[in-house]
């Protein structure tokens, strides 16, 4: 497993235990109420886990299992993919600080436009390695 | 393919199936007589289809594929893979049968299913990251 998917995969194993985190905390709080403040933080359970967890895993297993080229480099553009790392860890913040922490729409606005650039740099890194065996 | 990544899969394609049942159901007109029950399942639709399929999927793919920790024991200790297996659904039948009773029923004790529901799934988490954590390095080549 490359480096890069090991701090991807690292990455979105953490995001998963915060993700559960919250949702258990706030599961508990629907059953018995005791922190009514928790609400707050559903935004940011969901944000954790589909772009933390699930979206940053799928990201870090492609880098890994994608088709290598015969020669070096074998996983051409890696520095795509290292921006798209970058910039999703990012973009999840600011969407957590413009709705769980009320930083404003810009927040949430930028946080939305960082995730689609790293979507972009992370196609910019795979495309070229969705291919046959053949290359083509 | 090991038993434990049969398990989880065979029971995340389960979870697929229930949850697309209940989305289903929930479509249905509002003039149609339908169960309360079943019309408040919105959340636990939702869980069903991001915890019991894709999560479930996942923890299984990641059992089965990680590389091996080492030739004597190369998916780390079973028993944590089969004990986060059973809390992660236990805990989640928990809620897709105490959430519902709790919105119709706030006044009874039904508000502790979600609470050890929570706990359970919570620790089914945590169990499986301590477990998948060291499998993610390098591939194993040895000593």
């Amino acid at each position: 497993m490359p480096r890069l998917s090991r701090y991807l995969i690292r990455a979105a194993f953490l995001y998963l235990l915060l993700g559960f985190t919250f949702g258990a905390l706030l599961l508990a709080h629907k059953g018995v109420p005791y922190a009514p403040w928790l609400w707050a933080w559903r935004p940011a359970h969901i944000e954790f886990l589909l772009m933390g967890w699930i979206l940053q895993l799928t990201m870090g297993m492609a880098f890994w299992i994608l088709p290598r080229f015969w020669q070096q480099p074998r996983r051409p553009n890696e520095g795509y993919a290292a921006v798209a790392f970058v910039l999703l860890n990012l973009g999840i913040w600011l969407v957590v600080a413009g709705t769980t922490f009320r930083a404003g729409n810009w927040a949430l606005l930028s946080g939305r436009i960082v995730e689609v650039g790293a979507v972009l740099a992370f196609a910019g890194h795979a495309w070229g390695r969705v291919v046959s065996r053949e290359g083509v | 393919m090991p038993r434990l990544t049969r398990c989880y899969i065979k029971t995340a394609l389960v979870y697929l199936a229930l949850a697309l049942l209940l989305a289903a159901l929930l479509a249905l007109p509002y003039n149609l007589p339908l169960p309360t029950y079943i019309r408040i399942m919105t959340p636990a639709y939702f869980h069903l289809f991001l915890v019991g399929w894709v999560t479930q999927m996942i923890f299984g793919v990641i059992y089965w594929m990680f590389p091996i920790v080492n030739r004597a024991r190369p998916r780390g200790n079973e028993a944590i893979g089969w004990a986060s297996f059973t809390l992660l659904n236990v805990g989640l039948l928990l809620r897709v049968v105490g959430e519902p009773l709790v919105s119709l029923h706030p006044e009874g004790w039904f508000g502790w299913l979600l609470a050890l529901s929570a706990l359970l799934q919570w620790l089914a988490g945590l169990l499986f990251v301590l477990l998948a954590w060291p499998r993610v390095k390098e591939k194993y080549r040895g000593g």
